[in-house]
Protein backbone atom coordinates (compact mmCIF):
# COMPACT_ATOMS: atom_id res chain seq x y z
CA UNK A 1 0.00 0.00 0.00
CA UNK A 2 1.05 3.37 -0.17
CA UNK A 3 1.62 5.76 3.24
CA UNK A 4 1.60 9.07 2.91
CA UNK A 5 2.84 8.93 -0.57
CA UNK A 6 5.74 6.60 -0.34
CA UNK A 7 5.33 2.69 -1.13
CA UNK A 8 4.91 0.33 2.30
CA UNK A 9 5.16 -3.73 1.65
CA UNK A 10 5.22 -6.07 4.33
CA UNK A 11 4.59 -9.37 4.79
CA UNK A 12 1.69 -9.30 7.48
CA UNK A 13 -0.92 -12.13 9.38
CA UNK A 14 -4.40 -11.43 7.81
CA UNK A 15 -5.25 -10.34 11.72
CA UNK A 16 -2.76 -7.62 11.20
CA UNK A 17 -5.17 -4.18 12.21
CA UNK A 18 -4.15 -1.46 9.87
CA UNK A 19 -3.33 0.86 13.06
CA UNK A 20 -0.81 -2.04 14.19
CA UNK A 21 0.52 -2.13 11.00
CA UNK A 22 1.03 1.51 10.48
CA UNK A 23 2.72 1.81 14.18
CA UNK A 24 4.41 -1.29 14.34
CA UNK A 25 5.79 -1.86 10.41
CA UNK A 26 5.60 1.38 9.53
CA UNK A 27 6.75 3.43 12.68
CA UNK A 28 4.07 6.35 12.48
CA UNK A 29 3.26 6.14 15.70
CA UNK A 30 1.30 9.45 15.27
CA UNK A 31 -1.93 7.84 14.89
CA UNK A 32 -3.02 6.40 18.15
CA UNK A 33 -4.94 3.28 19.74
CA UNK A 34 -8.11 5.01 22.38
CA UNK A 35 -10.64 2.83 22.69
CA UNK A 36 -10.29 0.02 20.41
CA UNK A 37 -13.45 -0.72 20.04
CA UNK A 38 -14.31 1.87 16.78
CA UNK A 39 -15.81 4.47 19.40
CA UNK A 40 -13.62 7.03 19.77
CA UNK A 41 -11.94 7.61 16.77
CA UNK A 42 -8.40 8.33 18.09
CA UNK A 43 -6.90 6.05 15.04
CA UNK A 44 -8.63 7.72 12.26
CA UNK A 45 -6.43 7.46 9.11
CA UNK A 46 -7.57 8.43 5.65
CA UNK A 47 -7.77 5.55 3.15
CA UNK A 48 -8.01 6.97 -0.42
CA UNK A 49 -9.08 10.27 0.89
CA UNK A 50 -12.03 8.81 3.09
CA UNK A 51 -11.56 8.67 7.19
CA UNK A 52 -11.66 5.35 8.26
CA UNK A 53 -11.31 4.05 11.99
CA UNK A 54 -7.68 1.86 11.40
CA UNK A 55 -8.31 -0.03 14.83
CA UNK A 56 -11.24 -1.76 12.89
CA UNK A 57 -9.76 -2.49 9.56
CA UNK A 58 -7.70 -4.87 8.47
CA UNK A 59 -4.21 -4.39 6.99
CA UNK A 60 -4.93 -6.73 4.16
CA UNK A 61 -8.16 -4.74 3.62
CA UNK A 62 -6.19 -1.49 3.11
CA UNK A 63 -3.96 -3.53 0.32
CA UNK A 64 -3.62 -1.40 -2.74
CA UNK A 65 -4.89 1.75 -0.94
CA UNK A 66 -3.45 5.24 -0.47
CA UNK A 67 -3.31 6.17 3.17
CA UNK A 68 -2.70 8.93 5.04
CA UNK A 69 -2.05 9.36 8.76
CA UNK A 70 -1.34 12.74 10.50
CA UNK A 71 2.46 12.46 10.21
CA UNK A 72 1.58 13.01 6.11
CA UNK A 73 -0.72 16.23 6.44
CA UNK A 74 2.09 18.49 6.13
CA UNK A 75 6.06 18.60 5.21
CA UNK A 76 8.54 19.19 7.64
CA UNK A 77 7.46 21.78 10.58
CA UNK A 78 5.05 22.86 8.35
CA UNK A 79 1.20 22.97 9.81
CA UNK A 80 -1.62 21.38 7.58
CA UNK A 81 -4.43 24.25 7.40
CA UNK A 82 -6.33 21.88 10.05
CA UNK A 83 -3.38 21.33 11.99
CA UNK A 84 -2.87 25.12 12.54
CA UNK A 85 -6.30 26.29 12.82
CA UNK A 86 -6.57 23.40 16.31
CA UNK A 87 -3.37 25.08 17.27
CA UNK A 88 -4.69 28.87 17.26
CA UNK A 89 -8.06 27.61 18.73
CA UNK A 90 -6.82 25.53 21.50
CA UNK A 91 -8.67 22.95 20.00
CA UNK A 92 -7.05 20.13 21.95
CA UNK A 93 -5.75 19.19 25.76
CA UNK A 94 -3.88 16.35 26.36
CA UNK A 95 -3.49 16.19 22.34
CA UNK A 96 -4.28 11.92 22.63
CA UNK A 97 -7.32 12.46 20.17
CA UNK A 98 -6.12 14.97 18.30
CA UNK A 99 -4.49 13.17 15.32
CA UNK A 100 -7.50 11.61 14.90
CA UNK A 101 -9.49 14.40 15.23
CA UNK A 102 -7.35 16.36 12.68
CA UNK A 103 -7.49 13.33 10.19
CA UNK A 104 -11.54 13.19 10.88
CA UNK A 105 -11.84 16.65 9.69
CA UNK A 106 -9.23 16.81 6.69
CA UNK A 107 -11.71 14.43 5.37
CA UNK A 108 -14.73 15.75 6.36
CA UNK A 109 -14.08 19.15 5.05
CA UNK A 110 -13.38 17.65 1.76
CA UNK A 111 -16.69 16.08 1.96
CA UNK A 112 -18.33 19.40 2.90
CA UNK A 113 -16.01 22.72 2.70
CA UNK A 114 -18.74 25.23 4.19
CA UNK A 115 -20.46 23.53 6.67
CA UNK A 116 -22.46 24.44 9.45
CA UNK A 117 -21.48 24.66 12.95
CA UNK A 118 -24.34 21.97 13.42
CA UNK A 119 -22.88 19.97 10.52
CA UNK A 120 -19.25 20.12 12.07
CA UNK A 121 -20.68 18.99 15.51
CA UNK A 122 -22.13 15.59 13.39
CA UNK A 123 -19.19 15.70 11.16
CA UNK A 124 -17.10 14.77 14.58
CA UNK A 125 -19.64 12.89 16.08
CA UNK A 126 -17.17 10.01 15.62
CA UNK A 127 -14.00 11.50 17.84
CA UNK A 128 -14.34 11.44 21.60
CA UNK A 129 -12.33 14.04 23.57
CA UNK A 130 -12.43 13.70 27.19
CA UNK A 131 -10.85 17.22 27.60
CA UNK A 132 -12.04 20.30 25.64
CA UNK A 133 -15.78 19.64 25.36
CA UNK A 134 -15.71 20.26 22.27
CA UNK A 135 -16.31 24.24 21.76
CA UNK A 136 -12.65 24.87 20.71
CA UNK A 137 -12.61 22.03 18.17
CA UNK A 138 -15.82 23.80 16.73
CA UNK A 139 -14.08 26.44 16.22
CA UNK A 140 -11.01 25.19 14.97
CA UNK A 141 -12.99 23.37 12.40
CA UNK A 142 -15.33 26.55 11.08
CA UNK A 143 -11.89 28.37 10.86
CA UNK A 144 -9.89 25.49 9.34
CA UNK A 145 -13.45 25.72 6.72
CA UNK A 146 -12.92 29.65 6.42
CA UNK A 147 -9.17 29.70 5.76
CA UNK A 148 -9.88 27.04 3.13
CA UNK A 149 -12.56 29.18 1.30
CA UNK A 150 -10.37 32.06 1.59
CA UNK A 151 -12.48 34.34 3.92
CA UNK A 152 -10.79 35.67 6.93
CA UNK A 153 -11.84 34.25 10.60
CA UNK B 1 -7.51 -6.20 20.92
CA UNK B 2 -6.24 -8.81 17.96
CA UNK B 3 -8.78 -11.08 16.04
CA UNK B 4 -7.72 -14.26 16.73
CA UNK B 5 -6.12 -16.10 13.34
CA UNK B 6 -7.91 -16.85 10.54
CA UNK B 7 -7.28 -17.62 6.95
CA UNK B 8 -7.81 -14.47 4.32
CA UNK B 9 -8.99 -15.31 1.01
CA UNK B 10 -10.06 -12.31 -1.33
CA UNK B 11 -12.99 -12.81 -4.01
CA UNK B 12 -13.07 -10.82 -7.35
CA UNK B 13 -16.74 -11.51 -7.76
CA UNK B 14 -19.60 -12.92 -6.96
CA UNK B 15 -19.54 -16.15 -8.51
CA UNK B 16 -15.88 -16.18 -6.74
CA UNK B 17 -17.57 -15.48 -3.45
CA UNK B 18 -19.91 -18.71 -3.39
CA UNK B 19 -17.90 -20.68 -4.79
CA UNK B 20 -15.54 -20.07 -1.79
CA UNK B 21 -18.27 -20.46 1.07
CA UNK B 22 -19.03 -23.81 -0.81
CA UNK B 23 -15.89 -24.83 -0.27
CA UNK B 24 -15.12 -24.00 3.53
CA UNK B 25 -18.47 -24.18 4.18
CA UNK B 26 -19.40 -23.55 7.95
CA UNK B 27 -15.65 -21.83 8.85
CA UNK B 28 -16.43 -19.36 6.38
CA UNK B 29 -17.28 -15.78 7.15
CA UNK B 30 -17.96 -13.22 4.62
CA UNK B 31 -16.14 -10.11 5.36
CA UNK B 32 -17.62 -6.57 3.78
CA UNK B 33 -16.78 -3.52 5.18
CA UNK B 34 -16.19 -5.46 8.32
CA UNK B 35 -18.00 -2.72 10.74
CA UNK B 36 -20.04 -5.14 12.33
CA UNK B 37 -17.60 -8.66 11.98
CA UNK B 38 -14.22 -7.15 13.45
CA UNK B 39 -15.39 -5.81 16.76
CA UNK B 40 -16.78 -9.14 17.26
CA UNK B 41 -13.78 -10.78 16.33
CA UNK B 42 -11.74 -8.77 18.21
CA UNK B 43 -13.61 -9.70 21.36
CA UNK B 44 -13.60 -13.36 20.29
CA UNK B 45 -17.68 -13.65 20.16
CA UNK B 46 -17.22 -14.51 16.61
CA UNK B 47 -13.95 -16.59 15.48
CA UNK B 48 -14.17 -17.55 11.99
CA UNK B 49 -11.47 -19.72 10.76
CA UNK B 50 -11.84 -18.51 7.08
CA UNK B 51 -12.93 -15.13 6.19
CA UNK B 52 -13.96 -14.42 2.41
CA UNK B 53 -13.41 -11.08 1.58
CA UNK B 54 -16.07 -9.61 -0.63
CA UNK B 55 -15.31 -5.76 -0.01
CA UNK B 56 -13.60 -5.48 -3.74
CA UNK B 57 -16.48 -6.80 -5.46
CA UNK B 58 -17.39 -3.63 -7.19
CA UNK B 59 -20.25 -4.58 -9.81
CA UNK B 60 -22.13 -4.81 -6.48
CA UNK B 61 -21.78 -1.09 -5.49
CA UNK B 62 -24.54 0.88 -7.02
CA UNK B 63 -27.78 2.42 -6.61
CA UNK B 64 -29.61 1.83 -9.81
CA UNK B 65 -33.97 2.84 -11.01
CA UNK B 66 -35.21 -0.34 -11.17
CA UNK B 67 -38.34 0.89 -12.70
CA UNK B 68 -41.17 0.08 -10.06
CA UNK B 69 -38.64 0.10 -7.33
CA UNK B 70 -34.72 1.18 -6.69
CA UNK B 71 -32.13 -1.41 -6.57
CA UNK B 72 -29.30 -1.07 -4.36
CA UNK B 73 -26.20 -3.73 -4.62
CA UNK B 74 -25.21 -5.67 -1.32
CA UNK B 75 -21.86 -3.88 -1.21
CA UNK B 76 -22.92 0.22 -1.26
CA UNK B 77 -21.74 1.80 1.46
CA UNK B 78 -23.94 3.74 3.52
CA UNK B 79 -22.56 7.13 2.81
CA UNK B 80 -22.84 5.83 -0.88
CA UNK B 81 -26.67 5.70 0.20
CA UNK B 82 -26.46 9.14 2.58
CA UNK B 83 -25.07 11.26 -1.19
CA UNK B 84 -27.53 8.93 -3.60
CA UNK B 85 -29.46 11.58 -5.79
CA UNK B 86 -31.91 8.66 -6.94
CA UNK B 87 -32.57 7.43 -3.34
CA UNK B 88 -33.44 11.30 -2.04
CA UNK B 89 -36.11 11.40 -4.61
CA UNK B 90 -37.28 8.06 -5.09
CA UNK B 91 -36.99 6.67 -1.37
CA UNK B 92 -35.78 8.97 0.85
CA UNK B 93 -36.60 7.27 3.99
CA UNK B 94 -33.51 5.01 3.09
CA UNK B 95 -31.43 7.93 2.39
CA UNK B 96 -32.20 9.98 5.66
CA UNK B 97 -31.75 6.70 8.08
CA UNK B 98 -28.45 5.95 6.11
CA UNK B 99 -27.12 9.20 7.08
CA UNK B 100 -28.16 8.06 11.18
CA UNK B 101 -25.61 4.84 10.73
CA UNK B 102 -22.71 5.03 12.79
CA UNK B 103 -20.47 8.24 12.14
CA UNK B 104 -18.79 9.43 9.11
CA UNK B 105 -15.64 6.91 9.35
CA UNK B 106 -17.91 4.15 10.12
CA UNK B 107 -20.17 5.01 7.10
CA UNK B 108 -17.40 5.16 5.02
CA UNK B 109 -16.91 1.21 5.13
CA UNK B 110 -20.08 -0.05 6.36
CA UNK B 111 -22.48 -1.46 3.71
CA UNK B 112 -25.78 -2.27 3.25
CA UNK B 113 -25.86 -5.98 2.99
CA UNK B 114 -23.26 -6.16 5.90
CA UNK B 115 -25.67 -4.39 8.04
CA UNK B 116 -28.63 -6.35 6.51
CA UNK B 117 -26.83 -9.80 6.72
CA UNK B 118 -25.65 -9.15 10.45
CA UNK B 119 -28.93 -8.80 11.20
CA UNK B 120 -28.76 -7.29 14.51
CA UNK B 121 -31.90 -5.52 15.88
CA UNK B 122 -30.58 -2.39 17.18
CA UNK B 123 -29.25 -1.33 13.44
CA UNK B 124 -31.09 1.48 11.73
CA UNK B 125 -31.34 0.01 8.01
CA UNK B 126 -33.33 -3.87 8.67
CA UNK B 127 -35.80 -1.24 10.10
CA UNK B 128 -35.82 0.78 7.08
CA UNK B 129 -35.96 -2.02 5.03
CA UNK B 130 -38.28 -3.98 7.06
CA UNK B 131 -41.07 -0.88 6.91
CA UNK B 132 -40.19 -0.88 3.24
CA UNK B 133 -40.75 -4.25 2.61
CA UNK B 134 -37.70 -4.74 0.94
CA UNK B 135 -37.07 -7.83 -1.29
CA UNK B 136 -33.37 -9.18 -0.49
CA UNK B 137 -31.81 -11.48 -3.42
CA UNK B 138 -29.61 -14.11 -2.57
CA UNK B 139 -26.87 -15.86 -4.64
CA UNK B 140 -26.25 -19.70 -3.56
CA UNK B 141 -24.56 -22.01 -5.62
CA UNK B 142 -27.75 -22.77 -7.27
CA UNK B 143 -28.76 -19.61 -8.25
CA UNK B 144 -30.31 -16.35 -7.25
CA UNK B 145 -33.40 -16.33 -5.08
CA UNK B 146 -35.52 -13.80 -3.88
CA UNK B 147 -36.24 -13.38 0.09
CA UNK B 148 -39.27 -10.82 1.61
CA UNK B 149 -38.01 -8.81 4.07
CA UNK B 150 -40.76 -10.29 6.47
CA UNK B 151 -39.12 -13.92 6.14
CA UNK B 152 -35.64 -12.27 6.27
CA UNK B 153 -35.11 -11.76 10.16
CA UNK B 154 -35.10 -14.95 11.94
CA UNK B 155 -33.34 -14.50 15.29
CA UNK B 156 -30.60 -12.40 16.99
CA UNK B 157 -27.97 -12.43 14.21
CA UNK B 158 -30.03 -14.92 12.26
CA UNK B 159 -31.07 -14.09 9.20
CA UNK B 160 -32.50 -16.38 6.12
CA UNK B 161 -29.23 -16.68 4.09
CA UNK B 162 -28.06 -19.93 4.02
CA UNK B 163 -24.29 -20.58 5.27
CA UNK B 164 -23.44 -20.87 1.19
CA UNK B 165 -25.51 -17.41 -0.05
CA UNK B 166 -24.58 -14.20 -0.89
CA UNK B 167 -26.72 -11.31 -0.20
CA UNK B 168 -26.39 -9.59 -3.45
CA UNK B 169 -29.01 -6.87 -4.05
CA UNK B 170 -31.85 -4.72 -1.79
CA UNK B 171 -35.17 -3.70 -4.03
CA UNK B 172 -36.90 -0.92 -1.69
CA UNK B 173 -40.17 0.78 -3.40
CA UNK B 174 -40.10 3.92 -5.01
CA UNK B 175 -41.82 5.98 -1.51
CA UNK B 176 -40.93 9.63 -3.23
CA UNK B 177 -38.58 12.40 -1.36
CA UNK B 178 -40.47 12.77 1.88
CA UNK B 179 -43.36 10.91 4.01
CA UNK B 180 -41.61 9.37 6.52
CA UNK B 181 -39.97 10.21 10.14
CA UNK B 182 -37.53 7.99 11.73
CA UNK B 183 -36.98 8.60 16.03
CA UNK B 184 -33.77 7.49 17.35
CA UNK B 185 -33.12 7.39 20.98
CA UNK B 186 -29.49 6.84 22.14
CA UNK B 187 -27.20 8.68 24.61
CA UNK B 188 -24.57 9.34 22.59
CA UNK B 189 -24.40 11.01 19.04
CA UNK B 190 -22.67 7.82 17.55
CA UNK B 191 -24.76 5.10 19.43
CA UNK B 192 -26.93 2.39 18.64
CA UNK B 193 -30.55 3.02 19.34
CA UNK B 194 -31.77 2.56 22.62
CA UNK B 195 -34.90 2.21 20.97
CA UNK B 196 -35.79 3.33 17.24
CA UNK B 197 -39.05 4.41 15.67
CA UNK B 198 -39.85 4.34 12.10
CA UNK B 199 -42.65 5.37 10.46
CA UNK B 200 -43.09 5.52 6.38
CA UNK B 201 -45.64 5.90 4.24
CA UNK B 202 -45.99 2.72 1.71
CA UNK B 203 -47.86 3.67 -1.32
CA UNK B 204 -51.08 4.06 0.67
CA UNK B 205 -50.14 2.42 3.52
CA UNK B 206 -48.56 3.23 6.67
CA UNK B 207 -45.85 1.15 7.76
CA UNK B 208 -44.55 1.45 11.54
CA UNK B 209 -40.99 -0.53 12.36
CA UNK B 210 -39.14 -0.91 15.47
CA UNK B 211 -35.58 -0.79 16.29
CA UNK B 212 -34.10 -2.86 18.98
CA UNK B 213 -37.71 -4.61 20.83
CA UNK B 214 -36.60 -7.48 20.59
CA UNK B 215 -34.28 -10.39 18.93
CA UNK B 216 -35.04 -8.99 15.63
CA UNK B 217 -36.26 -5.83 14.17
CA UNK B 218 -40.27 -5.49 14.33
CA UNK B 219 -43.01 -4.32 12.20
CA UNK B 220 -45.73 -2.66 14.73
CA UNK B 221 -48.95 -4.17 13.20
CA UNK B 222 -51.14 -3.75 15.89
CA UNK B 223 -50.10 0.07 15.57
CA UNK B 224 -50.25 0.08 11.75
CA UNK B 225 -54.21 -1.82 11.94
CA UNK B 226 -55.26 0.62 14.31
CA UNK B 227 -53.89 3.77 12.39
CA UNK B 228 -55.92 2.28 9.44
CA UNK B 229 -59.33 1.98 11.23
CA UNK B 230 -58.95 5.59 12.02
CA UNK B 231 -56.98 5.75 15.66
CA UNK B 232 -55.44 9.03 16.46
CA UNK B 233 -52.05 8.91 16.73
CA UNK B 234 -52.08 8.25 20.52
CA UNK B 235 -54.58 5.80 20.50
CA UNK B 236 -52.45 3.96 17.86
CA UNK B 237 -48.68 4.30 19.42
CA UNK B 238 -50.57 2.94 22.94
CA UNK B 239 -50.41 -0.33 21.29
CA UNK B 240 -46.55 -0.25 19.84
CA UNK B 241 -45.07 -2.20 22.61
CA UNK B 242 -48.01 -4.81 21.98
CA UNK B 243 -46.37 -8.05 21.37
CA UNK B 244 -42.65 -7.12 21.79
CA UNK B 245 -40.23 -8.64 24.10
CA UNK B 246 -37.83 -6.27 24.62
CA UNK B 247 -34.56 -6.61 26.34
CA UNK B 248 -32.73 -5.12 29.27
CA UNK B 249 -29.36 -3.71 29.95
CA UNK B 250 -27.34 -0.92 31.27
CA UNK B 251 -28.80 1.51 28.91
CA UNK B 252 -32.62 0.59 29.12
CA UNK B 253 -35.31 -1.83 31.34
CA UNK B 254 -37.79 -3.68 29.50
CA UNK B 255 -40.47 -1.39 30.79
CA UNK B 256 -38.76 1.68 29.99
CA UNK B 257 -37.99 0.08 26.38
CA UNK B 258 -41.82 -0.35 26.15
CA UNK B 259 -42.70 3.07 27.26
CA UNK B 260 -40.18 4.72 24.59
CA UNK B 261 -41.85 2.77 22.04
CA UNK B 262 -44.82 4.40 22.54
CA UNK B 263 -43.52 7.58 22.75
CA UNK B 264 -41.13 7.53 19.76
CA UNK B 265 -44.08 5.89 17.58
CA UNK B 266 -46.70 8.50 18.38
CA UNK B 267 -43.79 10.83 17.54
CA UNK B 268 -42.98 9.63 14.39
CA UNK B 269 -46.59 9.39 13.50
CA UNK B 270 -47.28 12.96 14.43
CA UNK B 271 -44.79 14.31 12.50
CA UNK B 272 -45.18 12.53 9.08
CA UNK B 273 -49.30 13.31 9.66
CA UNK B 274 -48.14 16.99 10.39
Amino acid sequence: MSVNGGAQDHDVEPRTLLVQYLRENCGLTGTKVGCDTSSCGACTVLADGESVKSCTMLAVQADGAAITTIEGLAPGAELHPVQQAFHEHHGLQCGYCTAGMVMAVVGFLDENPNPTEREVRLGIEGNLCRCTGYQNIVDAVLAAAAAKSGVSS
Amino acid sequence: MIPAGFDYVRAGSSEEAVALLAEYGDDAKLLAGGMSLLPLMKLRLAVPAVLVDVGRVEDLSYVRDGGDHVAIGALTCHRDLETSELLAAECGVLRSVAAEVGDNQVRHRGTIGGSVAHGDPASDLPAVLLALDATFVAQGPAGSRDIASDAFFEGFLETALAPDELLTEIRVPKTGAGGFAYEKFNRRAQDWAIVGALVTRVGDATNVALVNMGTTPLRARGVEAALVSGATASDAAALAADGTEPSGDLNASPEYREHLARVLVRRAIEAVSG
